[in-house]
Parts: structure tokens; C-alpha cells; sequence
């Protein structure tokens, strides 16, 4: 649907009631795979192999091939349904999806049906601007990951038109767990700000559990949106499309809001939705049509034969749940106070995702301020200019030494964004790139003092001026002076020695 | 007492990919409602006080360590495959039935 089809949005809130869900695919870092001891390019360690060579029979689903569960892999998912405020089935087996799909080649996915391990939570979610959110969590399962497809030929490069496919499967069999949430009522316009702040949160929670590396970049946090309307007044709830490929947290944001203004349009000339699933295209930020929704009927579930039911002890649960971590919102709320910041700065670094990078700085002995302002700054710009990963730049190790040698007065900020550049450069820590480099601050007065004297001579004019109680004349031998200290000096002690000498010279 | 339809039986032999003829439709759709029967019998015993099984063997929690184990290079991955490209399988494209 075109732009301007679409019904605004703020109309289309004012006849419609959005009802969201959102299924939240959140890849498990493990050694191996969910079923097998193949390697799981899920866990950085590798990350980028080469096509089919984390592969073992059971990945291909070749004759005779067994699946074993990972241990690792269980307790991981019942830690994440316990952060998630789920109750933990006191059994739970593996069933068989089945489709025919190259993805898969044993032409079923090992999934859970009719007994997930984890069931009915709660998790709080606080959006842009602190207003909080109780969501509702169904069930978290467990699953194996598909493997990858490419579709070669046709003039898109797109899967319409596709000649032939070509299939990795690596990822097939990488350990998932699926968060499914009920329905969502009451977001209204927060909606779209809603599903993304949910999805961040659980990414947020993956990273303190150290269950997952959390980066939808790499898919390895993936949503998929289901959105529904119902006119107001309306008590049962309108048919819903379920979008996937949301690949960002702004991708997230947008795609509720696209499909609530596009439903609305339909709606309001009295069209009906089809029950289907969609596809988000990134680039013209629009949903497109995929294949009818499939009823679960379709998938004949059946209980997997081949694996034995998952009865977790009462003892690992209450480990697993002494070691759970504090929870995001808890957390951010603990934090603000203890950085005392004000809501538009940790909203400056929570959004940013940098809170864990500003968290460990501080714990690294930076200020809270300078720990913001070098990441939400310096580091920040570095990152968007060499399309990298802010938090691969530097560690808080580093930053916070960085901030340190400010503190000291050895650096001035001019100096340390060039430190901060050797450091993104990998020339070492910042003590080490202020002795190679000699970018330390000039704090030997004699030599600023040589410098002065020099820049006052050679500008008798500004020395009269100065002399003649015009102040803000110095400016201009304070910067000569710090043009030849190369920057390396404290341009208000510079400032005060401009006034001294001034008052003093012949 | 389940009843099957024609239309049943066709509908799942084209989720499993099985090309029937109209005739093979007609006498699986007898034969399919007769094994559900015979299995419908099994719900007469099934009463609360036993529990369902999921395996023949009364086993649960069976576990490997999370540790890598033997792997298939992509040249022995792809030695069975009709075709491939070198490092990856060649498929017909299948069209819309992405899960």
C-alpha cells in the first residue's frame, strides 16, 4: 500500500482499539547446537564460518542420525523463562513440527507444543519517556534454529522470481527459545514504542543472563509482529497479520505503526484483513504480502519419539533462579539515581543501548557524566563515521582511564579525543598513546610562559588592548600560544598566565 | 466416533506431499477412519490416574555436555546432495512457504 493510502495515525487511534502480540526468537549461545555437537555460529566464537562446515548428520537430517538434547542449552532457557517472571513446567517434551521447506531437511522442526518448558509470565517494560507496561508472556519454548536460504536468479533477487535456492545450514540447528506474549491491550498509540522497548528489554535481559549475544543485526534477536484492530466498542478482536523480518529495534517501531495505519485504511472502507503473514521491507519501510497463515492443525504436531521428556529438578530451578539477575526495568530505575541524571541524559544512553558500557566505566572509577559523555559523544561519533560497533571501539577499562587522565589534568578533552582515536585504532591504552604519541598536556609553565611572551611581542596591538583592561583581547594570543603547544595545553591556565604576563612584560 | 472425510484425506496428502488418485482418496478414507477407531479405543483406558507416555522406556532427562563434538567438512555435507555450488546446496526455489 502507498504512502499516502495509508490512514494517519492519529486518526486511525481515534476509530481503532491496536491489539499487538509478539513473538521474540532469541538465539542461545551454547558451544553446540540445540540437538547435536556441531559448533553453533550463534556463539561469536563462530561466528562467520564458511557455508556447511558446522555441520554434523544430525543437522542434515541424514538416515539414521540422532538428536541429543544440550544440557547447556536447557538450563540457559529455563533461566531466561524465570527472568521473564515464567513458571517452569514441571515436565516438558520436544514435539515435531512438520512442513516441507529446504530450510529443514529432515522436513520437521523440533519445537515444543502442548508442554513448553516455560509458561505464564510477566515482564515489565518501560518505553521512551518512563511510562511502564505489564506484558503478559504466554509460554517461552524451546526449538532448533533453520538453516539459511538464498534465492539466486530472477530480476529482484528477491524470492519472487527466484530460479534456484542455495542452502547453509549452519543455523540449523541453533538452539532458540521463543517468547510468545498474549495479547496486548491498552498500548493505544504507544503501541509501536511498546513493541520496540519489549523487544529491547529482552535483549537487555539475554545480555545479563550471558545466555544469547542479543544482536538482531545478526539475527540473533528476531520479532515477529502480530497486529491487530478493533473499532472501538468492539469487544471481539479484529483479524490479525503477523510481520516478520523486523530486523532492527527501529524496524520493530515502524512496522506496528505502518500495518496499524494500513489495517485502519482497509477497515475504514469497509475491507476486511487477511489472516497471512507479512513481510517488512526495510527500504521503502512498507509491509508486503506472504503466504495464508497456516493453522497449527497444518503443522501435525506430534510428541518427538525420538527424545526423552525434560523433567527439571525443584534444586536447579531455585539455582538457576538465586543467580538470575536484577531486572532491566529495576535496574535502569536503580542506575538513574545512583548516576543522578536527568531523564533526557539516561535516555541519551539507554537508547544509545550503551547502559551496560556507561555502567562498567562508572564501575571503572569514571564519573557518571564523563562516562556518558565519552560514550554518547566521542565514541558515539567514531562509530557512525567508521560504521562500526560503538561498543567494539573501546573498552570502559579504557574510557575510564581516558577519563581519569582529564581528571588529572593531563589531558585537556581536546587531547583525549586524540587519544580516544588511538585507542579506537588499537595503539594501546591511553597512558600508553599519551607516552607515544606525546599528547600529555604542557603543564610546564616556563615553556607556556616562553610561548607568551613570544605571541605578545610579535602582537603589540593585542598587548596594548590587554593592558588597557580589554580581557577578551587575550583570546587571540591564547590561541597563538595554543597553536604552538600543538594543543597541548590547558587553554585556561594559558589564559591566566596571558593576564599575568601581560600586566608583567616591559 | 471421528468421522473422515474425502476431503480430509486429501488435504493431508497434500500437506505430506503425496500425490493420490481420486480412488486411492476413496479407500484411504475408509481405512483411515478405521484406524481411528481402533485408536479411539485407547482413550476408553486412558483415565486420569494414568499418565501419559511419551516414550516406551520410562526415561527423562537425558543430556549431552555442551562440548563440540565431530563435524562433516561442506565437502562430505554436500557428497549426497543432486547438486550443489561448491559450498552449499542447490534447490529448486520454493515459492511462499517460508515458516
Amino acid at each position: 500500500m502507498a504512502r499516502a493510502e495509508l490512514m494517519d495515525f492519529d486518526q486511525a487511534l481515534e476509530l481503532f482499539e491496536p491489539v499487538i502480540g509478539l513473538e521474540v526468537h532469541v538465539e542461545l549461545n551454547t558451544t553446540t547446537k540445540m540437538f547435536s555437537s556441531a559448533p553453533n555460529p550463534a556463539n561469536s566464537a563462530f561466528h562467520g564460518a564458511e557455508p556447511n562446515t558446522l555441520v554434523s548428520p544430525v543437522c542434515l537430517g541424514l538416515p539414521g542420525s540422532l538428536p541429543v538434547v544440550n544440557g547447556d542449552a536447557v538450563r540457559k532457557s529455563i533461566s531466561l523463562g524465570l527472568a521473564l517472571g515464567c513458571s517452569i513446567a514441571e515436565s516438558s517434551r520436544f514435539a515435531r513440527k512438520n512442513y516441507f521447506y529446504p530450510d529443514l531437511a529432515k522436513n520437521y522442526q523440533i519445537s515444543q507444543y502442548d508442554e513448553p518448558i516455560a509458561f505464564d509470565g510477566e515482564l515489565e517494560v518501560e518505553i521512551e519517556g518512563g511510562k511502564t507496561f505489564m506484558i503478559p508472556i504466554e509460554r517461552a519454548h524451546m526449538e532448533e534454529d533453520a538453516g539459511k536460504l538464498t534465492h539466486v536468479g530472477g530480476s529482484t533477487g528477491r524470492i519472487q522470481g527466484a530460479e534456484y535456492s542455495l542452502v547453509d545450514y549452519n543455523r540449523a540447528g541453533v538452539p532458540l527459545v521463543e517468547i510468545v506474549t498474549r495479547p496486548i491491550f491498552g498500548a493505544e498509540a504507544d503501541a509501536p514504542a511498546l513493541a520496540k522497548a519489549y523487544v529491547a528489554t529482552i535483549r537487555d535481559i539475554a545480555i545479563a543472563l550471558g545466555i544469547s549475544e542479543a544482536r538482531m543485526e545478526r539475527g540473533n534477536l528476531r520479532c515477529d509482529a502480530n497486529v491487530s484492530l478493533r473499532p472501538r466498542g468492539q469487544e471481539k478482536l479484529g483479524t490479525r497479520t503477523e510481520t516478520k523480518n523486523v530486523n532492527s529495534f527501529r524496524s520493530i517501531e515502524r512496522a506496528v505503526r505502518y500495518e496499524i495505519q494500513r489495517q485502519a485504511a482497509i477497515l475504514a472502507k469497509g475491507g476486511t484483513i487477511t489472516q497471512e503473514t507479512r513481510h517488512w521491507h526495510e527500504d521503502t519501510g512498507a509491509t508486503s504480502a506472504g503466504r495464508p497463515k497456516s493453522d497449527a492443525d497444518d503443522y501435525r504436531y506430534f510428541p518427538e519419539p525420538d527424545l526423552v521428556p525434560v523433567v527439571p529438578s525443584a534444586e536447579l530451578i531455585e539455582e538457576l533462579r538465586a543467580a538470575l539477575p536484577e531486572a532491566p526495568a529495576a535496574r535502569r530505575r536503580r542506575l538513574k539515581g545512583e548516576w543522578g541524571f536527568t531523564d533526557l541524559e539516561f535516555q541519551d544512553v539507554a537508547n544509545s543501548g550503551l547502559l551496560n558500557e556507561v555502567a562498567e566505566t562508572v564501575a571503572a572509577g569514571a564519573s557518571p557524566a564523563a562516562a556518558r559523555k565519552w560514550w554518547t559523544g566521542e565514541l558515539t561519533r567514531l562509530a557512525n563515521a567508521s560504521e562500526r560497533d560503538v561498543v567494539e571501539l573501546a573498552t570502559p577499562a579504557q574510557v575510564a582511564e581516558l577519563a581519569a587522565l582529564v581528571d588529572a589534568g593531563t589531558l585537556t578533552d581536546r587531547l583525549a579525543r586524540q587519544v580516544l582515536e588511538g585507542v579506537v585504532a588499537g595503539e594501546g591504552s591511553p597512558q600508553q598513546i599519551v607516552d607515544a604519541r606525546g599528547l600529555a598536556v604542557v603543564s610546564d609553565d616556563g615553556a607556556l610562559i616562553a610561548a607568551i611572551d613570544q605571541a605578545l611581542a610579535s602582537q603589540p596591538d593585542v598587548l596594548a588592548k590587554i593592558r588597557d583592561g580589554k580581557v577578551q583581547a587575550a583570546g587571540a594570543v591564547i590561541g597563538a600560544v595554543m597553536k604552538a603547544m600543538q594543543g597541548k595545553a590547558d587553554a585556561a591556565r594559558v589564559r591566566e598566565l596571558v593576564l599575568e604576563r601581560a600586566a608583567a612584560v616591559e | 466416533m471421528s468421522e473422515i472425510s474425502a476431503e480430509q484425506v486429501a488435504h493431508l496428502a497434500n500437506l505430506a506431499r503425496i500425490a493420490l488418485t481420486d480412488e486411492e482418496i476413496g479407500h484411504l478414507t475408509t481405512e483411515l477412519a478405521q484406524i481411528m477407531h481402533a485408536v479411539e479405543k485407547v482413550s476408553e483406558v486412558a483415565t486420569p490416574d494414568v499418565p501419559p507416555t511419551s516414550h516406551p522406556i520410562p526415561m527423562q532427562n537425558v543430556y549431552r555436555d555442551d562440548v563440540v563434538g565431530n563435524t562433516l567438512t561442506a565437502e562430505e555435507a554436500l557428497s549426497g546432495a543432486p547438486e550443489s555450488d561448491g559450498s552449499r546446496f542447490v534447490v529448486t526455489a520454493i515459492l511462499g512457504e517460508e515458516q
